[in-house]
């Protein structure tokens, strides 16, 4: 125990003194530099990119392929290598050499048309692939015009170094993205596990898994015994793949999404699009699967008349439920899964922040924040399996919810209020027995 | 905002690797997984429910044996018993045979003494027949030597059945 508290320590002493050794050789260069770009580098790190950082190599990229739509229907797939280039520049006094990554134009030339593209430098779409049409002397002075008048915002113009002017076009984008590739490497870990274990089951027939294979099959058996089969109950096999595929598919791509390199790294499920998907899954499966029973509760609810008839408040409110129920399925899992990577990310940028207050500080804050974020990202271990389970419980809820059928509901109704009906039962056959009496006395 | 609007590419992208990874796992993964974590589960709780019977069962045996041994014990005891008797009966059998040899034997040794002694009677009468009859002659003739002697015993004789 002491001996690792002692390596503990001594590797915390190495990260203090790190940055010292850092700002003491860039100091100077420092104070030159830009302020550092807080926001940028945030959203850079939750945000897609058209290439992989090579691990610990800012400016080295792992190239994907960009698929794209060009404004006149025709398909082009090339390297997103082909987008940017390694600039070096070099500090003139101090000597020191600085690689950029700058974005260059593609140019195609197709069926005897030029077509060019490049990553937008600004403007709504920053840092996406755009084609670019390049303007004539006519067009060029309108450009000029509004962009004069848009008080410098230049929105869908790209100026080159040269004077002329583009228009910006953004194709239809299918790239092979950063969070493509990650999206593919998760759904591929996911087979591999499900297989993997498919496989041993086929080889040693009924015996337990042990290690890895236990533990997946103990969360297997975990989400579909405790968390699907409690809920949906009898329905249990028509749903138990879809909402087992979601749950493992949800963790993994939280997991990934926490490696910080190369095969992870991508902020996939703090990604609204992949919730999204995710969600309409859910909204799909419950309204499809929907029972008659559950329609009916959404148009003619089981509330006083007042509450549905002359204005239909409950039935706005049920429909607006159908919408709410996968929306916040969606939002719970990319707020909590992005809120994660942005303290883990803000945590690590403060050590470049205190950077600029000396040595001392930057050292406290290097150990202060490496604490924090490896305390953060255990933290956002537990939360990437408490989302995945909190998906998959709602939606396994939300469905069981839909394929309810009508006499299981009554039959629930029935067991509220047994004693009432029983008393009831039994004032009318008293009365009735009463009534009786009365009438063979008046024939009497 | 650009957090905040779903990029279509991306979106398109993951409807197909969902759509593609849940047709590959619903099909050859997860009901195979579900399948046998079942029948595992039915396999184990057969197990215990085997296993309690087997056990109930070894227990009724041990009792039925423990049953068998009483019996046996008791048989035995009832046959040592049996023997006992046996033995006793035998015994008195053979006194009582012995006995009643021996009073047989008795008797007819009893009946021989009795008739050597009835043989020895009449003969020793017949013998004290014959000595007294032989002392009376002699008495007589040395009586009856004397005619008067003869004459009065004539007389005598002769009174007595005149008295009569």
């Amino acid at each position: 125990m002491s001996k690792r508290i002692s390596i503990l320590a001594m590797l915390l002493a190495f990260l203090a003194a790190f940055p010292f050794s850092m700002s003491a050789s860039g100091n100077d260069d420092h104070n030159e530099n830009e302020n550092l770009d807080v926001k940028e580098i945030i959203f850079e790190h939750l945000g897609d990119g058209y290439g992989w950082e090579v691990p610990f190599a800012h400016v080295y990229r792992i190239p994907l392929p960009v698929i794209v739509k060009a404004e006149d229907g025709k398909w082009f797939c090339f390297s997103s290598g082909d987008l940017t280039e390694i600039e070096v520049t070099e500090n003139k006094e101090t000597g020191k050499i600085k690689k950029h990554l700058v974005p260059v134009m593609k140019t195609i030339e197709k069926d005897g048309k030029t077509y060019r593209f490049m990553l937008a430098h600004e403007g709504s779409h920053k840092d996406k692939v755009v084609e670019l049409f390049p303007l004539n002397a006519e067009e060029t002075q309108k450009a000029k015009e509004e962009i004069a008048n848009d008080n410098g915002k230049v929105a869908e113009y790209i100026i080159e170094e040269d004077g002329t002017y583009y228009r910006e076009y953004r194709p239809l984008d299918l790239s092979i993205t950063k969070n493509v590739a990650a999206l593919f490497i998760s759904a591929l870990l996911v087979t591999a596990m499900v297989m993997g274990l498919v496989r041993y089951y086929r080889r040693r027939g009924l015996r337990a898994p042990r290690k890895g294979m236990g533990f997946f099959e103990m969360l297997v058996s975990f989400v579909y015994y405790d968390t699907i089969k409690s809920t949906l109950g009898e329905n249990t096999k028509k749903f138990a793949p879809y909402l087992l595929t979601c749950f493992f598919f949800i963790l993994t791509m939280n997991l990934v999404g926490l490696i910080v390199i190369f095969p992870g790294g991508a902020n996939l499920t703090g990604n609204i699009a992949v919730t999204l998907v995710l969600a309409f899954m859910t909204f799909v499966v419950t309204n499809i699967f929907g029972t008659k029973h559950y329609w009916k509760e959404i148009f003619w609810p089981d509330v006083p008349l007042f509450l549905k008839f002359p204005l239909p408040i409950m039935q706005v409110i049920e429909v607006f439920g159908i919408f709410t129920k996968p929306a916040a399925l969606c939002v719970r899992l990319f707020a909590n899964m992005m809120g994660g990577h942005i303290i883990v990310i803000t945590l690590t940028l403060l050590i470049f922040i205190f950077a600029a207050f000396g040595t001392g500080v930057a050292g406290g804050a290097t150990v202060v924040s490496v604490l924090f974020s490896i305390f953060m990202l255990l933290l956002d271990v537990l939360v990437s399996f408490i989302q995945a389970y909190v998906f998959t419980l709602l939606s396994a809820l939300f469905i069981s919810m839909a394929v309810v059928k009508e006499h299981e509901h009554e039959a629930k109704e029935d067991e509220t209020y047994p004693q009432l009906e029983r008393r009831d039962r039994q004032e009318i056959a008293e009365e009735k027995s009463a009534m009786k009496k009365l009438a063979n006395e008046m024939d009497a | 905002m650009e957090l905040f609007t779903p990029d279509f590419g991306l979106v398109f992208w993951m409807f197909v690797a969902f759509i593609l990874l849940f047709l590959v796992l619903a099909k050859w993964g997860w009901p195979v997984i579900i399948k046998m974590m079942d029948s595992r589960a039915a396999t184990i709780d057969q197990g215990v429910e085997d296993a309690k019977q087997a056990k109930e069962q070894l227990d009724n045996a041990r009792e039925e044996a423990k049953k068998y041994v009483v019996e046996a014990q008791a048989r035995q005891a009832e046959m040592l018993r049996d023997a006992a008797r046996m033995k006793t009966e035998i015994i008195e059998q053979a006194k009582n045979e012995a006995a009643d040899a021996a009073r047989k034997e008795m008797e007819a040794a009893k009946a021989a003494i009795e008739q050597a002694r009835k043989e020895a009677e009449l003969q020793f009468r017949n013998e004290v027949g014959k000595f007294s009859i032989d002392i009376a002659e002699k008495m007589v003739r040395t009586q009856m030597k004397s005619d008067k002697a003869q004459t009065e015993l004539v007389n005598k004789l002769l009174d007595e059945i005149e008295k009569n």
